[in-house]
């Protein structure tokens, strides 16, 4: 860890001025993820501007009659809170279901988001990671790859996005809202992070110096469901080798609209837009489902040790629609 | 590079200068010497280094202490005040919640957190539905006590243990 | 054998001595010692599995503040070992990669990481060979396996058995490489002072690592003092000092008069404090017709590292667990680039018991019969191995109880049941554990009467946790006939009478015997009413009967699974495990290591994997993000019974260690549920849900 210099931004201009203005400045919040990759050598930046006393950490209810969530709001936060554990249960579950409750009264949204890939390799500074060191190879490709993508993975990077609020995010049709010092932009959360291609050591589209301020949840019409589902080798407290998150509506006994997202499969939340085109319209049973993932992991390319988990994510996209579907029933 | 900063710590106020990189775990063991934080992993993966800062749950060793400018920290050694052992210590004795100790201070200090969030109706992964109040089950109190981990397996007196401080 | 006075100390729930320092976090560990002035040692590791240091360029880092000493491999001191393992920096040589050339020592924990980050260490490095196969060219016999048994056993001829056998099976199992990572990491303080060494460490036996470390600085013994006041756990990973202790005494002789504080990473802890090797077996098995077993083999296949051999005694419970005329162990290393594996919980019985209990129950499968009555009908009156007759064995009374108890007999006969509305399927297994009772001679014991009823009862013991501060303690009120307060018990420190080390579940025998035994000099010399000031030392000796019985404590699992059918996910909602163990010595702290014997077995079962780098000799997942040990979520309800035992041949208190028996058959009784809920047979740990996904 080189030494750095520590910085409690007041407002948000001089925070996004700071990290623009110096080459080798990054933000912090809760730390969960920052700390840990200081220790291990992953990261060496000279100043640490920190983000948690901007005014970023309100839950509101928008105009139209969605959620606007600050990037400072802490995780537990956001999942204790009224509005999303009554509109957005997925969203409530997806991160209740990560880390443990101590790293949720500390993590962010902001830091969530951008929280970096759990791929052993990229965390052992002593082997090869192009997401690490550029240009230098990817030692998981043909090494231990149980956890590793099997959507959208590169012959550079194979490693996958280990949030899960992300997923129930790029579910529910979030928007980040960023902030540098030039403009404000949003973008869709399924557009925040990228595909590794090349260049795996960009994880988001994210340029420096911009700053996450906000999150935008739209309104879920009535009668829609929705629900989050981790699979992992321990009960509690590990990362999904599967998640899926998913919003139902069943109206006049098909489905009305459906929108999907894999976890653990991926560079990125996964958002199943092939599958939601097969349910859109159909009759919710359960051979439809299995169509309906089986053709959007049509094109997944598995490694050494991670075939197993095109099957769990048909699987348990299917347990959750059924389970989903037997609830709208209700 | 050394920044002043004052850590509440059981109740006491403590000034020291701390160097930007140290974690809040770091300072209270090695700067402080209140060692009832323990470090197990230091990377936020065994949950033996935590605290209540604040008056919530977090784990010591991915705080940077010079972000913990006048904070409160309680340890193990503080949550019962004035010497006397916390109920939840106590049940967790009574119910040998404990072996070898290493991450017991930690368990303490999380099931008083835990404790807290329940009592604001905060609720877990299992949960059966969160937008109603929670009543802290075994199943409750597992999922809420599994970010600190025990090796000597322990858990199923911590839970014993935790059922009866919450009667 | 001498009897105890009996004041009922021993047998009754004493809460732990120690307790109330644990749970407010005010009881000691090594590294929380002399902080005052200490400098911090950050290893250096060699980033290759295989080959030699070239160079380390140190200019970068003499220049980080508060840089008190850099040492680098093949440029310390000679050290007077032949052990290659504590041999620490003393070539350039690398055996295995993340193995320590170097240290920096600076005045703050943060610098001296940084400075140790600074030091660029290059390498001629060759590709590392990690990969165990079971039909590696190179496989070897070891003399003897850990700690001395005979490496090879042969009894009658069991391919004719084989051969005439109504039912046979031939199943490989295996289990993988796992580490033991007790909570507290690895942690000294060592402190050179006019020639002496003082160290505090997490150890298993402040005594071992005086007799390791004397030697290697050449000191006499008397110049070393370990203290080891509290130890977070180990589970045999601090039974043996590892590299780590000497490094620190290394560093510390750098800056004599400074104390040198070293806290092995949890990272490091996966290449430099043991592990146990995985294992390839072999079993088969020939039955009669009615189900009587007629010849076992069991041929091992594990690693060990080429500095130093550590060979797991993985077949040798399958010598005497069950009956058969006809009888087959082995075992073959394969020497590899990789860490030097060493004890965890129940070396030998724990992996191998896994594979013969799996293997037992599939038999019963196979011969249509009851599990637990199969055991049963195939049980040893005497040791099948020596004729000798057994000083207690209460397995078959284990195992009826705990099927009553458990319900076994209500489960559905068929495997393979329905889901749940949840998709849950629900399935029971049993599994048989043992562990045999070591004694090892040696450990002495000094009690004083200190008047007024109080005596103070010395030993260099050490308490990992497993209770033995108050268990001695209750040892020592029985054998003086007084109350458990009126004991002064001093532990954990050299400057004590000798003490073994915390391991193969002897801890309680080796030092409780001590106890006893000079607890009963001191009354037969001064009466029982002492004058302050008089004192008796005991010593425990080999066990005379040891050459007359074999001595076995037993044990019966059951584990209640749930397998969902969509996702291969396995819970344990309920364990029962029914012990017989001798004589219980302290009910509240002997339930508890045997929870937490079950629990690591759980845990052993379900999560807990090392995986090797096969091109780069490291272990990937190398921190408990990773690397999963059971949660609280993890585990159910589990349920510890013991039968009442008695057998006075084992040593005076009439007990048995119960350390590690917990672990042993937990694993097989798991995966046998699973088996029994799906139709999958697992042979290959952990259960995972990539195993079971279809």
């Amino acid at each position: 860890m080189i030494p750095f210099e520590y910085r409690r931004a007041e407002d948000t201009d001089s925070a996004v001025a700071a990290v623009e203005e110096a080459p080798r400045a990054v933000f912090l919040a809760g730390g969960t993820n920052l700390v840990d990759h200081l220790k291990l050598g992953i990261t060496a930046p000279e100043e640490l501007v920190d983000v948690t006393a901007l005014p970023l950490d309100t839950i509101e209810s928008t105009p139209d009659g969605g959620l606007r969530i600050g990037a400072t709001v802490r995780n537990s936060d956001l999942a204790a809170s009224p509005p999303v554990r009554e509109r957005y249960r997925a969203l409530s579950l997806a991160l209740l279901s990560g880390a443990s409750a101590q790293l949720r009264n500390r993590a962010t949204t902001g830091g969530n988001l951008l929280q970096r890939t759990r791929c052993p390799y990229f965390q052992e500074v002593t082997t090869p990671c192009n997401k690490r060191s550029p240009g230098t190879g990817c030692s998981a490709l043909h090494g231990h790859n149980k956890n590793h993508a099997v959507l959208g993975a590169s012959d550079s990077c194979v490693a996958t996005h280990p949030s899960d609020m992300a997923v129930a995010m790029a579910a529910l049709d979030g928007t980040v809202h960023v902030r540098s010092s030039r403009d404000e932009r949003t973008i869709p959360v399924t557009e925040l992070h990228r595909l590794p291609g090349e260049q795996p050591h960009r994880d988001t589209v994210l340029e420096r110096g911009e700053l996450i301020t906000a999150v935008d949840l739209p309104p879920l019409p009535e009668g829609t469901y929705t629900a989050y589902r981790k699979v992992r080798e321990r009960a509690s407290y590990a990362f999904a080798l599967v998640s899926v998150a998913a919003v139902l509506r069943v109206a006049n006994g098909v489905i009305d609209d459906v929108r999907l997202a894999f976890g653990g499969l991926a560079h990125k939340p996964w958002r199943a837009g092939t599958a939601e085109e097969r349910l859109r319209g159909a009759i919710p049973e359960e051979a439809t489902f299995r169509e309906a993932a089986e053709a959007e992991l049509s094109v997944a390319r598995p490694l050494a040790d991670n075939a197993f988990k095109i099957p769990l994510a048909r699987n348990t996209l299917g347990a959750v629609l059924r389970d989903l579907t037997t609830e709208v029933l209700r | 590079m050394e920044r002043p900063v004052t850590l509440h710590v059981d109740g006491t106020a403590r000034k020291l200068s701390v160097d930007t990189r140290t974690t809040l775990l770091d300072a209270l063991r090695e700067q402080l010497a209140v060692t009832a934080s323990k470090k197990g992993c230091d990377h936020g993966q065994c949950g033996a280094c935590t605290v209540l800062l604040d008056g919530r749950r977090v784990l010591a060793c991915l705080v940077l202490a010079v972000t913990c400018d006048r904070s409160e920290v309680t340890t193990a050694d503080g949550l019962g005040g004035s010497g006397s052992p916390h109920p939840v210590q106590r049940a967790l004795l009574e119910h040998d919640g404990l072996q070898c100790g290493y991450c017991t201070p930690g368990q303490a200090c999380s099931a008083v957190g835990m404790l807290d969030e329940a009592k604001a109706g905060w609720p877990s992964a299992v949960t059966e539905d969160p937008r109603q109040n929670v009543e802290l089950t075994e199943d409750e109190i597992r999922e809420r006590m599994s970010g600190n981990l025990c090796r000597c397996g322990a858990y199923p007196n911590i839970v014993a243990a935790l059922r009866e401080a919450i009667r | 054998m001498t009897q105890d006075v009996g004041s009922g100390a021993v047998g009754s729930p004493v809460e732990r001595l120690d307790g109330q320092a644990k749970v407010t976090g005010n009881a000691p560990y090594a590294f929380e010692q002399l902080t005052e002035g200490a400098v911090y040692l950050h290893p250096l590791r060699a980033p290759v599995a295989r080959g030699r240091v070239t160079e380390m360029d140190t200019s970068a880092a003499e220049a980080v503040g508060g840089v008190r000493a850099i040492l680098l491999a093949g440029q310390v001191e000679q050290l007077d070992t032949r052990d290659r393992e504590l041999a620490v920096l003393q070539s350039r040589e690398v055996a295995f990669r993340g193995q320590y050339v170097g240290a920096v020592l600076a005045t703050t924990p943060e610098n001296a990481r940084h400075a140790a980050s600074l030091v660029r260490v290059s390498c001629a490095a060759s590709p590392p060979d990690v990969a165990l196969e079971g039909d590696r060219a190179d496989l070897y016999a070891p003399e003897v396996v850990n700690p001395r048994f005979g490496t090879d056993t042969e009894q009658g001829d069991t391919d004719s058995a084989f051969e005439e056998a109504a039912y046979f099976i031939d199943r490989t199992y295996r289990t993988p490489m796992e580490h033991n990572n007790p909570m507290e990491p690895h942690a000294t303080v060592a402190h050179w002072d006019g020639g002496e060494l003082s160290l505090y460490d997490s150890t298993q036996g402040a005594h071992s690592v005086r007799a390791t470390l004397a030697p290697l600085f050449g000191l006499p013994t008397d110049r070393v003092r370990v203290q080891a006041p509290h130890v977070g756990g180990g589970f045999g990973s601090k039974g043996l000092p590892h590299a780590n202790v000497v490094l620190a005494a290394l560093a510390a002789r750098s800056v004599p008069g400074t104390p040198v504080k070293f806290a092995v990473t949890r990272q490091q802890i996966f290449t430099v404090a043991g592990h146990r090797t995985p294992t390839i077996q072999r079993i088969r098995l020939g039955a009669t017709r009615s189900g009587e077993l007629t010849a076992i083999t069991h041929d091992v296949v594990e690693h060990t590292s080429r500095i130093k051999e550590f060979a797991e005694q993985t077949a040798v419970p399958t010598r005497n667990m069950y009956r058969a005329a006809n009888r087959r162990t082995t075992h073959r290393l394969a020497a590899l680039d990789v860490p030097v594996p060493s004890w965890m919980r129940a070396p030998g019985e724990c992996p191998g018991m896994f594979a013969l209990e799996s293997a037992v129950d599939e038999m019963a499968r196979e011969c249509g019969q009851d599990p637990v009555e199969f055991r049963i009908r195939n049980e040893p009156s005497e040791d099948p191995e020596t004729g000798l007759p057994f000083s207690s064995h209460n397995l078959a009374t284990c195992l009826r109880r705990g099927a009553e108890g458990f319900g076994w007999y209500d489960r559905n006969a068929p495997a393979r049941s329905s889901p749940d509305a949840a998709g849950w399927i629900p399935g029971v297994g049993v599994a048989a554990s043992t562990y045999p009772v070591f004694r090892s001679p040696g450990s002495r014991a000094l009690v004083l009467a200190e008047g007024s009823g109080r005596y103070r009862v010395s030993i260099g013991a050490v308490d990992i946790g497993t209770g033995a501060r108050t268990a001695l303690t209750q040892i020592a009120a029985d054998a003086l006939g007084t109350e458990v307060s009126a004991i002064d018990l001093r532990i954990a420190d050299t400057a004590l009478p000798y003490a073994n080390v915390a391991g193969g579940s002897s801890g309680t025998t080796c030092w409780g015997t001590a106890i006893h035994e000079a607890a009963g000099k001191l009354r037969a010399e001064h009466g029982s009413a002492p004058l302050p000031g008089a004192s008796a030392e005991g010593e425990t000796t080999s066990n005379p009967e040891s050459g007359r019985f074999a001595m076995h404590a037993y044990g019966a699992q059951f584990a209640e699974v749930r397998v969902h059918a969509d996702t291969g996910e396995v819970r344990v909602p309920r364990m029962l495990g029914v012990f017989a163990v001798g004589r219980v010595i302290n009910p509240r702290t002997a339930r508890s290591q045997f929870l937490g014997g079950m629990t690591m077995g759980l845990s052993m079962a379900l999560h807990e994997e090392a995986v090797l780098d096969h091109e780069l000799g490291h272990v990937v997942n190398q921190d408990l993000a990773e690397y999963h040990i059971a949660t609280n979520a993890d585990v159910g309800a589990i349920e510890i019974t013991w039968l009442d035992e008695q057998d006075p041949h084992v040593n005076p208190m009439g007990s048995k260690g119960i350390g590690e028996i917990g672990i042993v058959g937990t694993a097989a009784a798991v995966a046998n549920a699973v088996q029994h809920a799906t139709g999958v047979r697992v042979r290959q740990l952990p259960i995972t849900p990539d195993k079971l996904i279809s």
